[in-house]
């Protein structure tokens, strides 16, 4: 997707605007919005034909104090655009992330948004059922996915004395 | 269960009065049939007018494991989502990897890589017929479709030593050769295979008692497949031609010959049949795909970059000279347990059995990654529970979650 990528880019420019850069990664092109145009930007995207959403990332930046939520959205029904994958990427404050839901926009985005919700705790504004998709609620409240959360691993060894044991025995 | 009136328990089943003649009915998590998922579905009558699909049973949040790994642990861990679909699970990972790493495998490899691939996605549709087939109460078929997966899963050992985990594409190529008469054994598994789709066909997708329960259920429409964002077999069989093989080509799939297979019914049946039609494209792509590693020579099954840090005995052993617990079996390259990968973003796909499977990794240049980000087919495909289902009898639910050949550790990652 070297060469044959400018055509898309061109595309996907006088599709949005000005105003809106469009950055070539590897295997995907990534739109940095501010999340007060997030929704406007994703009516265009779904006009110009983008018409699912592949996946919802966030990424912790701690040093930063950013969450970054990333909206990978391709087209099934339009072959030209089926070769891409576009981000379209927002970045939102890590102490009270709150982004605007695209369901309206995109109903395959839905499950995806619950599980960004119940990992990194972001909030998506209008979303209609935003609530622990695969978590526990106890386990959803600790925001799993972000940095400042470790994961212990276990000891090779029991850590439990003999009366502790024999004491949490279930059988007699 | 038992104070509200009226309310029967049935084995598996929950079942709750909200309100007269309606009905909550929890189904799962050990349900013999669901599978380690619940569905919580409200009824009216015995028509279903809401339907929740409760997932996470055997969630293992891998997403946050992958980022305590060095890279190449990472192979191993993401194949645990569905170890029967192995390669085309980790296929994207590694792809994403050698994106950032700029290395691009040998042809041999990317030919290596296809024909696993095809193995596993005949394993895996035949799987996923099987537990079908329970589901409707056709026990032949499970029987049938269990036995011919088992040869295509020994096609997997021959190919890579293991049955299942075989962690087989490495960065820059794969794990291991081919053996000497492996083109005889794929042979002789294609065509028996074929043969059998045929009887598969006789016995259980023209059977009048399963057409009956399959024909005008769940009937998903072209616009609704796209919006809900359906993926895989699921999406082909309401009429969207869309498959990442033929979208954006990777490995060897630009170079094989083969069709994508499209139903425009959309129904329960319509996504048995297409199941059937792409077994039958893997069978003919698995023979190319051996076709061409016989006829050239065996050099490259793994990047240059990787393969010039291996100790001499590894290249005795690839050349046939040194036999060491069989033939072209070299052991894993040293590189690989200290590899840092550079920084950068990079976004992968692939067509798995069960529908696209995409990876986003992010790296900041140290042994591990900073992000990997992984949605599998059936996540995708979770979201027509939701939407396809109700309105349909509660007696069409196993009808339409086996048409979608479910499996929940693929989805709950």
């Amino acid at each position: 997707m070297s060469t044959s990528a400018q055509g898309i880019v061109d595309r996907l420019k006088s599709a949005l605007g000005e105003g809106i850069s469009v950055e070539q990664l590897k295997g995907y092109l990534e739109l940095q919005v501010d999340p007060g145009r997030l929704v406007d930007v994703a009516r265009r995207l779904k006009e110009s034909g983008f018409d699912h959403v592949k996946s919802v990332t966030a990424v912790d930046y701690p040093a930063k104090k950013q969450i970054k939520v990333i909206y990978h959205v391709s087209s099934m029904l339009d072959e030209e655009l089926a070769r891409y994958v576009v981000g379209l990427a927002t970045s939102v404050d890590r102490d009270d992330p709150v982004v605007p839901s695209l369901v309206g926009v995109w109903l395959s985005a839905e499950f995806h948004e619950r599980e960004v919700y119940e990992y990194f705790g972001v909030r998506f504004d209008g979303h209609p059922d935003l609530r622990p998709l695969l978590l526990t609620p106890d386990l959803a409240a600790q925001k799993i996915l972000r940095k400042d959360f470790k994961v212990v691993e276990e000891d090779d060894y029991l850590k439990l004395t003999f009366e502790e044991y024999t004491s949490t025995k279930r059988w007699v | 269960m038992a104070e509200a009136s009226g309310a029967v328990a049935l084995p598996g089943m929950e079942v709750r009065q909200l309100e007269r003649n309606l009905y909550e009915v929890y189904i799962g998590p050990a349900h013999p049939g669901s599978g380690h998922m619940r569905i919580i579905v409200r009824v009216e009558g015995d028509v279903m007018v809401e339907v929740d699909p409760d997932i996470g049973f055997v969630h293992r949040t891998m997403e946050k494991l992958s980022e305590g790994r060095d890279w190449m642990k990472n192979i191993p861990l993401f194949e645990r989502m569905a170890i029967l679909d192995a390669c085309n699970v980790t296929l994207p990972y590694v792809e994403a990897v050698e994106k950032l790493l700029d290395v691009d495998p040998p042809e041999r490899a990317k030919y290596l890589r296809t024909l696993l691939c095809e193995i596993n996605r005949v394993a895996s549709h035949l799987y996923g017929f099987g537990i079908f087939g329970v589901f409707l109460g056709h026990s032949t078929l499970y029987m049938w479709a269990f036995g011919d997966r088992e040869i295509f899963v020994e096609l997997a050992e021959k190919l890579t030593g293991a049955r299942l985990t075989h962690s087989y594409p490495m960065f820059g190529g794969v794990r291991r050769d081919m053996p000497d008469d492996f083109g005889k054994h794929v042979r002789k598994a294609t065509a028996y295979m074929r043969r059998r789709l045929d009887e598969y066909a006789k016995i259980f997708l023209n059977n009048p008692n399963i057409r009956s329960r399959l024909e005008g259920v769940g009937v998903i429409p072209k616009g609704r497949a796209v919006e809900m964002g359906l993926a895989g077999p699921n999406v082909r069989a309401s009429g969207v031609k869309y498959d990442v093989r033929l979208a954006e080509p990777y490995e060897a799939y630009d170079r094989v010959d083969f069709e994508i297979p499209v139903y425009e019914e959309g129904d329960s049946l319509a996504r048995a049949w297409q199941r059937v039609d792409e077994m039958r494209q893997s069978l003919s792509i698995m023979e190319q795909a051996v076709d061409w590693l016989e006829k050239h020579p065996r050099e490259g099954f793994i990047h240059e970059k990787f393969w010039k840090t291996a100790p001499p005995i590894y290249k005795q052993v690839y050349a046939g000279a040194v036999p060491y617990a069989g033939k072209y079996r070299v052991k894993m390259i040293p590189l690989y347990a200290s590899l840092r990968v550079p920084a950068g973003r990079s976004f992968a796909r692939v067509e798995s059995g069960r529908g696209e499977i995409t990876y986003y990794v992010e790296s900041d240049g140290k042994d591990t990654p900073y992000r990997v980000r992984v949605v599998s087919g059936s996540f995708r495909n979770v979201i027509a529970f939701k939407y396809a289902m109700p309105g349909h009898r509660l007696a069409d639910l196993p009808a339409i979650y086996g048409s979608f050949d479910y499996f929940p550790p693929e989805w709950d990652r």
